[in-house]
């Protein structure tokens, strides 16, 4: 009996099958296919079984790299193997594809195809990964949708067995990888019907084994490699057939029949499109409805582009075929064509066809390819000299490629229902719609679909979920244009977005608004009302938060706009709906216990008299309208490009608009106001002990904190706070603490960490919570007025001093990081400290996509125009990367100093005298350097030599540069560890700033060799079983690089003076800094309190290792923190992480949590007997001094022991 | 040698001591070192409804975190295929420890709502508990409800308990009534079988540096003991179920003092967390030599000896210590 059809993504789908045939997985997360590695590992940990009934070994590695050498010795042991990428993952990969290949050596790789970083990073989908690889060797087959992805991944897999030729299975990343479609499953019988298992005997045959020993991977000389490389034709030759034999097979077993080409439209077709991949849905789409209309129209989908198998395509394609467009979603810059188009045309060459081809890009980075985009390639095929080398789906105003579409032609019929939801990330909307679509997916006939997507901030993010169902398979691989359904769930999004711009005629609106179906509509902006009036809509309100409060949900109202949309729209009856809907929470939170299940079921028994249509007047009464994404006083560049892409309206903005090598203004995110706190911290100035603490930890720096001159207060806004600052040098002045409202994401930490508690009331502090809407028109003009008041001089403070650091000018601002996050304070620390001379090479990751993705990015410059160069090269080079910058900034700085002698004339020699001998080992000698070199420029105003001209075009280098490597622990421990221990080994001068989450954070938090023992991460369901990577001892071994482990919560003084020693120590430096995550699983609000909580369990012992010191006669090796004084289950018991394990597996998680117990007493034994070595006499002293070769270790701890 | 044999709900027990509930009777390690021993029976640690709710509800709230709102990192935890939300591990303690040991094995229960107390009570009938002990505490902290409310609310949730399971089942009493006896004789009424006093509990402290609430639990002192034989000298022979006593007990001549007060069993916990599990043993055997050196033939035979009924001086339960410390011999000749 057939399966019955199930709803899954193109990840799953893939791995499902993936998974069941093979022996060895080996992992390494990259969006958009980490979802494939994480379901290996679960099913791994599950006890899932492959089709030959044994559990496969899934390993993560290091990097692509890595799993690509682990996938490569797997191979030539004779297992079966896979491992899944994207992308750089896959460029990665691409030295051991050679190899692979090169020994016919069958595997699959299966590829969510995903843009590879140019002028700019990108996690979307299209295919120059794979068109990155297309010569190594690999066979390459495209699936086209998420049921494709699970048939051809089997494809995949028995036709490599068979053809000894490696595949390369991809999909489009996101739009197949990440949509939810209705597909049928393959059972294990389907997968042993197609496989052979004769072909799985022999590849373990040709394993490497010293029974039958044998000898590969020889090197060879000019006489034979060419000839050995030749002798692999015949199996390329043979593969196509192979291929196709395996499709046939497939077919006889599931009634699904794929070609090597696909061709679908007239018979006689005269204008044939070819592509690959899920646009092929669209242009499929296209067809019909142009062949319905009598056009001779079709398209071709290349399902293996490798071995591209010349008959198939001839015999493929009609012969009545005039003209050809072919689609690349890739972009060769300076070829003559993309890949499949230069196919094409030689494929028609050689077969001895005669058409007219043209080809043309579309859907970079997941750029919406639509039915309007694909009729417009029709359209042009129809011209008499029809544009080549075009591109469609943007507007190219400066080298004119662009195709012109009418984007109201539409192919979606009348009987597929598209609902739209506009949603917060933290309400659960998405959540709730893919529930959704699994109820009506496999409880009705339905077919199904749904896509979400989201936007780039971490916190308080929007999505936009697309929910398509009908009687008919659903191929429509793009976004919702035209809904019948429009779901707000959040009612302030109607000031910053169009909602309804998507809305047909008559549609339904459900809003959830805090106001009753009386009052509502005169709280809808003007635009919002026309929208409603004009295209007829049905209006139906919820107060949503009201329900959740009082089903004790909280501010969860997924499930709650989920009954309203069963509710309104009527795929089901009421009563059935509501139980599909309680069968789908308990399906998704049953295993999170009896209490969450109940408070859901409220939820959803309450809503519907909560439900209300509204009586929609018939005019327009509003009196206010929507918000512009940006201030009109905002830069043109920020209000003509990125305002444009904050209002959601990115997608039209013209080639023009756009920097063409990915050089942006920084200080942008400030303009983009998001309001997304509920609550934003209060200030009382009479309770405030001015420490500073809470500007230190703010991730966002929203909190900030003045000294100024009483004199500017007289044009302070009224309720503007000052109070007498605590500092004796600055108490004529007055202090302010000022929050930003519109920035402040509300993550509570300053108010966590503020120690001034009230002497009355004990929970009220020098810093309250309080609700933002009030406060945010009084207390936006007293930020604006705050911002503008004078900062403090530099020199007037001790950089040292915590409470000094308050005073600083942050020059990292309003990021997109999540609320609360850890690791944001130690980067605008370093602003502080550094920032108007600062580089900084960012590692792929958390900190490159809050510090650097668009719309707006968060760092800025100071007054004098001064602030962090910021660039981002890749994941795994960025301690090379930014080594490279130091190696320009001291070449720079070298050649100006030799300029500077040689114009000593035109300068003067005393000028000239103090540039060259400047000491600026500290902060008071870089500003005078600074007004030398002010100086020597006025100096050398007007002189036209060459050599003047070269000398100002570097003068800057003149002043000390402060290089910062910047990244994550994923960077660090794992993909960058070899570079990150080269450039310490170089001894150059450049600092190391490794954010410590003990996971790799942005991709959703897999176990990196920083992952302590015993915590759960993705690719570690089971715990842990290894202690974390100590490379901070790494480090401190090479003896010249200085080395601190530092904690903001646990030791924020000793965080402060670490960066500062780090940056003024003259070689490499390297600060760990422990960054709590969301991933740790708790309240983010206490990540302050987990970080003391680490540093008394001894788990983050605080440390130093300062090279310099040695010279002083003194021990480089400083243990900065006191000996353990709380158990470490004290500490890691307060976060999800351990405690899940102690729920899921407790006799696991006790024996982790003893082993972790001794790891750090271990630690700490040879961290205290290290610090307390005694330095031998240096010459001419007679007593001995601290220091690090040990004179008297006390028995039984010498170092090296452990 | 003396018969230290005595009833506790209806089961026979070979000596009066028990173990009482805390963190010694989580293991089953523990629980069958006690027996060898000497202990007569245990009473596991409560299973806590609202420590259920609660778990359940941070991880729910922990799992959702960050989840959806990103499209890199969907979510940021790994999706295991079980949680243990439930009292599932509660109900396997019960099952390991029934099957580990020949002594009875209490179950303990500290419910929240109704249909929780009832619902858990007969999952741990199942699981094979030969008696189930009622830990009904909670801080009355709503003004708008009457000590009578409570009490009521106390008696119709033993009265609901007792119709829904057959293992006998004991309450174990907070101090804090306004007429304990009359509330011990409504909870026999209502079906108790046996009433365990008193319960201890963990008490706020002050952090007066950080201005904190610091919540403390402190083992017991033997002066603890003072209180407990009070009540139970003054219940004993109102109510027809047994009587126990925890709290303070420290030695052997502890629980003969527990015993003449009237009481079936004394519950040990804090005198074996502090010394060792070996302690029970000694007081076993102190018990035994005492009994000897008195001549006592049994247990039994000093079962509630010195309670109101049996003293020469009842008063001495009904007054308060000052007046007997100030003008001793004045009340008794009244």
């Amino acid at each position: 009996m057939a399966k019955p059809m199930v709803i899954l993504d193109g990840n799953e789908a893939a791995a499902a099958v993936a998974y069941r045939l093979s022996e060895v997985i080996a992992i390494y997360p990259i969006t958009p296919s980490s979802p494939m590695g994480e379901l290996a590992d679960q099913w791994k940990e599950e006890g899932k079984a492959n089709l030959w009934g044994a559990v496969p070994l899934v390993v993560e590695m290091q990097s692509e790299g890595g799993a690509a050498g682990a996938l490569h010795g797997a191979l030539q042991a004779g297992a079966l193997g896979t491992t899944f990428t994207s992308s750089q993952g896959l460029l990665l990969m691409i030295p051991n594809m050679y190899k692979i290949a090169g020994e016919l050596t069958p595997a699959v790789i299966h590829v969510a195809a995903r843009a590879v970083a140019t002028h700019a990073l990108s996690i979307f989908g299209d295919h120059s990964d794979v068109m990155g690889a297309r010569q190594t060797g690999f066979a390459l087959l495209a699936s086209n949708s998420v049921q494709e992805a699970t048939d051809l991944a089997l494809v995949a897999h028995a036709a490599t067995l068979e053809a000894r030729i490696p595949f390369l299975h991809f999909f489009d990343g996101f739009r197949t990888s990440h949509e939810l479609n209705k597909i049928h499953p393959l059972s294990d019988a389907d997968l042993g019907a197609v496989v052979s298992g004769e072909h799985v005997r022999l590849h373990r045959e040709r394993a490497l084994s010293p029974d039958r020993p044998v000898l590969r991977g020889t090197a060879q000389n000019p006489d034979v490699f060419f000839q050995a490389r030749e002798a692999v034709n015949a199996y390329y030759r043979a593969c196509p057939a192979i291929v196709q034999d395996v499709m046939d097979r497939f077919a006889r077993q599931t009634g699904r029949h794929y070609h090597l080409f696909d061709y679908v439209g007239a018979a006689d077709a005269e204008r044939v499109v070819v592509v690959m991949g899920s646009a092929a849905g669209a242009v499929e789409e296209t067809v019909e409805w142009l062949a319905a209309r009598g056009e001779k129209v079709g398209v071709l989908k290349v399902r293996l582009f490798r071995p591209f198998d010349l008959d198939a395509f001839a015999q493929a394609l009609p012969r009545t075929v005039q003209s050809i467009a072919v689609l690349d979603r890739t972009k060769e810059p300076g070829s003559i064509g993309e890949p499949l188009y230069l196919d094409v045309v030689t494929g028609l060459m050689e077969t001895r066809r005669t058409a007219r081809v043209i080809g043309g890009r579309y859907g970079l980075s997941s750029k919406e390819f639509t039915p309007a985009m694909a009729k417009a390639v029709f359209d042009e095929l129809k011209k008499d000299a029809p544009q080549n080398h075009f591109t469609v789906g943007i507007q190219d105003d400066v080298t004119h490629t662009s195709l012109a579409y009418d984007p109201a032609f539409v192919t979606e019929g009348a009987k597929t229902v598209r609902a739209l939801f506009y949603g917060l990330g933290s309400d659960g909307t998405v959540g709730a719609n893919k529930n959704s679509i699994k109820i009506i997916g496999e409880e009705t006939p339905n077919h199904a679909q749904g896509y979400f997507v989201y936007d780039s901030k971490k916190a308080g993010s929007v999505t936009v979920s697309h929910l398509r169902f009908g009687p008919d398979p659903i191929r429509s691989a793009y976004l919702i244009e035209r809904a019948s359904f429009i779901g707000c769930h959040q009612f302030q999004f109607l000031e910053r977005m169009d909602v309804l711009s998507r809305a047909e005629s008559g549609a339904i609106f459900l809003l959830n608004a805090p106001f009753g179906a009386g009052e509502v509509w005169e709280q809808l902006p003007r635009k919002v009302q026309e929208q409603i009036l004009g295209k007829k809509l049905r209006l139906f309100v919820i107060d949503a938060y009201t329900v959740a409060r009082e089903a004790g949900m909280g501010r969860r109202i997924n499930t709650i706009m989920q009954t309203c949309f069963f509710a309104i729209s009527g795929i089901l009856p009421r009563e059935e709906a509501v139980k599909a809907i309680k069968g789908a929470i308990e399906h998704t939170y049953g295993k999170r216990g009896e209490a969450v299940l109940q408070k859901n079921y409220a939820a959803v028994d309450r809503t519907l008299a909560h439900l209300f249509e509204v009586k929609v007047p018939e005019k327009i009464t509003a009196h206010f309208d929507v918000l512009p994404a940006v201030p009109e006083r905002a830069p043109a560049f920020v209000r003509g490009v990125l305002g444009q892409i904050v209002a959601g309206l990115g997608d039209e903005l013209p080639v023009s608009a756009m920097p063409p090598d990915g050089t942006f203004p920084t200080g942008t995110a400030k303009w983009e106001k998001r309001n997304i706190a509920q609550e934003i911290p209060v200030w009382d100035e009479v309770l405030c002990i001015q420490c500073g603490k809470c500007v230190l930890v703010c991730p966002h720096a929203v909190i900030r904190a003045k000294v100024y001159d009483s004199s500017q207060l007289a044009s302070a806004p009224e309720g503007f706070k000052t109070a007498k600052p605590r500092w004796r040098e600055f108490e004529t002045l007055r202090y302010t603490l000022q929050v930003a409202p519109e920035d402040c994401t509300g993550c509570a930490l300053c108010v966590e960490v503020c120690p001034a508690k009230s002497k009355s009331v004990a929970k009220y502090k020098a810093i309250n919570m309080a609700p933002q809407a009030p406060l945010r028109e009084p207390e936006s003009k007293n930020w604006e007025f705050f911002l503008a008041l004078p900062e403090l001089a530099r020199e007037r403070l001790s950089l040292g001093q915590v409470k000094d650091v308050q005073l600083l000018e942050p020059l990292f601002e309003f990021s997109g990081a999540c609320a609360g996050c850890g690791e944001t304070p130690y980067i605008k620390l370093m602003t502080q400290l550094f920032g108007d001379r600062l580089l900084i090479a960012n590692a792929t990751g958390c900190s490159s996509i809050y510090g650097g993705n668009l719309p707006t990015t968060p760092y800025t410059t100071n007054l004098q125009g001064r602030g962090p160069a910021w660039s981002n090269s890749l994941f795994e080079d960025n301690a090379e990367f930014g080594l490279g910058m130091r190696l320009a900034v001291d070449h720079q700085a070298e050649y100006a100093r030799h300029l500077v002698k040689k114009l000593a004339g035109e300068i003067g020699e005393e000028l000239v005298r103090r540039i060259l001998n400047a000491d600026q080992s500290r902060e008071e000698g870089i500003n005078e350097q600074r007004e030398r070199v002010a100086d020597l420029r006025r100096r050398l105003a007007g002189k036209e030599s060459a050599e003047v001209r070269d000398l100002l075009a570097v003068a800057d280098s003149l002043l000390r540069k402060s290089v910062w490597i910047v990244g994550g622990d994923g960077w660090a421990y794992d993909i960058g560890a070899g570079g990150l221990d080269h450039v310490l080994g170089t001894g150059m001068n450049v600092n190391m700033l490794v954010l410590d989450t003990e996971v790799y954070s942005n991709t959703g938090g897999q176990m990196s060799k920083a992952t302590p023992r015993g915590a759960v991460a993705k690719f570690a369901a089971g715990g842990k079983q290894t202690a974390k990577k100590d490379l901070a001892m790494e480090a401190i071994s090479y003896g010249n690089v200085y080395v601190a482990r530092v904690a903001m919560g646990g030791g924020d003084t000793h965080t402060v003076k670490a960066f500062l020693e780090a940056e003024a120590h003259p070689g490499p430096s390297l600060i760990i800094a422990y960054s709590h995550c969301i991933a740790h699983g708790y309240d983010m609000m206490f990540g302050i309190n987990q970080q003391k909580a680490a540093v008394l369990s001894g788990y983050w012992p605080l440390i130093r290792y300062n090279p310099g010191l040695r010279a002083e006669g003194r021990n480089p090796f400083q243990l900065d923190s006191k000996a353990p004084s709380i158990p470490l289950k004290q500490y890691a018991y307060q976060e999800a992480r351990y405690t899940m394990l102690a729920r899921s597996n407790p006799e696991a998680a006790a024996e982790l949590l003893q082993m972790a117990q001794e790891d750090v007493a271990r630690r700490w034994r040879v961290y205290s007997n290290r610090a307390a070595l005694q330095m031998p006499p240096r010459p001419g002293e007679k007593s001995p001094a601290a220091g690090e070769a040990p004179t008297a270790v006390p028995a039984g701890t010498k170092e090296g022991e452990e | 040698m003396a018969d230290l044999s005595t009833q506790y709900m209806g089961l026979p027990l070979k000596n009066p001591l028990v173990a009482s509930s805390s963190p010694l009777t989580e293991s089953v390690d523990n629980i069958r070192r006690l027996e060898d021993m000497g202990i007569a029976a245990v009473v596991l640690p409560s299973l806590f409804e609202e420590q259920l709710t609660l778990e359940s509800a941070v991880l729910d709230e922990d799992l959702w975190r960050g989840a959806e709102e990103f499209a890199e990192a969907t979510t940021y935890l790994p999706d295991l295929s079980t949680y243990n939300t439930g009292p599932d591990g509660y109900l396997e303690l019960i099952r390991r420890a029934k099957h580990s040991v020949a002594i009875p094995v209490i179950a303990s229960l500290n419910g929240v709502t109704p249909s929780g107390w009832v619902r858990y009570a007969k999952h741990i009938e199942q699981a094979g508990a030969d008696a189930l002990e009622l830990n009904i505490y909670t801080i009355a902290t709503d003004p708008l409800r009457s000590g009578a409310d409570l009490e009521e609310d106390c008696c119709e949730l033993v009265h609901q308990v007792k119709t829904s399971v057959r293992i006998p089942v004991a309450v174990k009493l907070s101090p804090y009534y306004s007429s304990l006896t009359h509330m011990a004789k409504r909870l026999d009424h209502a079906g108790a079988d046996a009433l365990v006093l008193f319960n201890r509990f963990y008490q706020p402290d002050f952090d007066i540096e950080g201005l904190e609430v610091v919540p403390r639990l402190h083992l017991s002192h033997p002066e603890e003991l003072l209180p407990r034989l009070h009540w139970v000298a003054i219940i004993f022979g109102h109510i027809k179920g047994n009587l126990a006593v925890t709290g303070g007990v420290h030695s052997a001549l502890d629980v003969v003092k527990c015993v003449m007060a009237g009481a079936s069993v004394a519950m040990m916990a804090s005198a074996p967390l502090e010394n060792g599990v070996r302690f029970i043993h000694r007081v076993h055997q102190d018990l035994e030599h005492w009994l000897e050196e008195h001549e006592y033939e049994s247990m039994r035979q000093m079962l509630g000896s010195m309670s109101h009924r049996a003293v020469p001086d009842p008063a001495a339960f009904q007054r308060g210590n000052y007046m007997k410390v100030l003008s001793s011999y004045a009340l008794r000749l009244r």
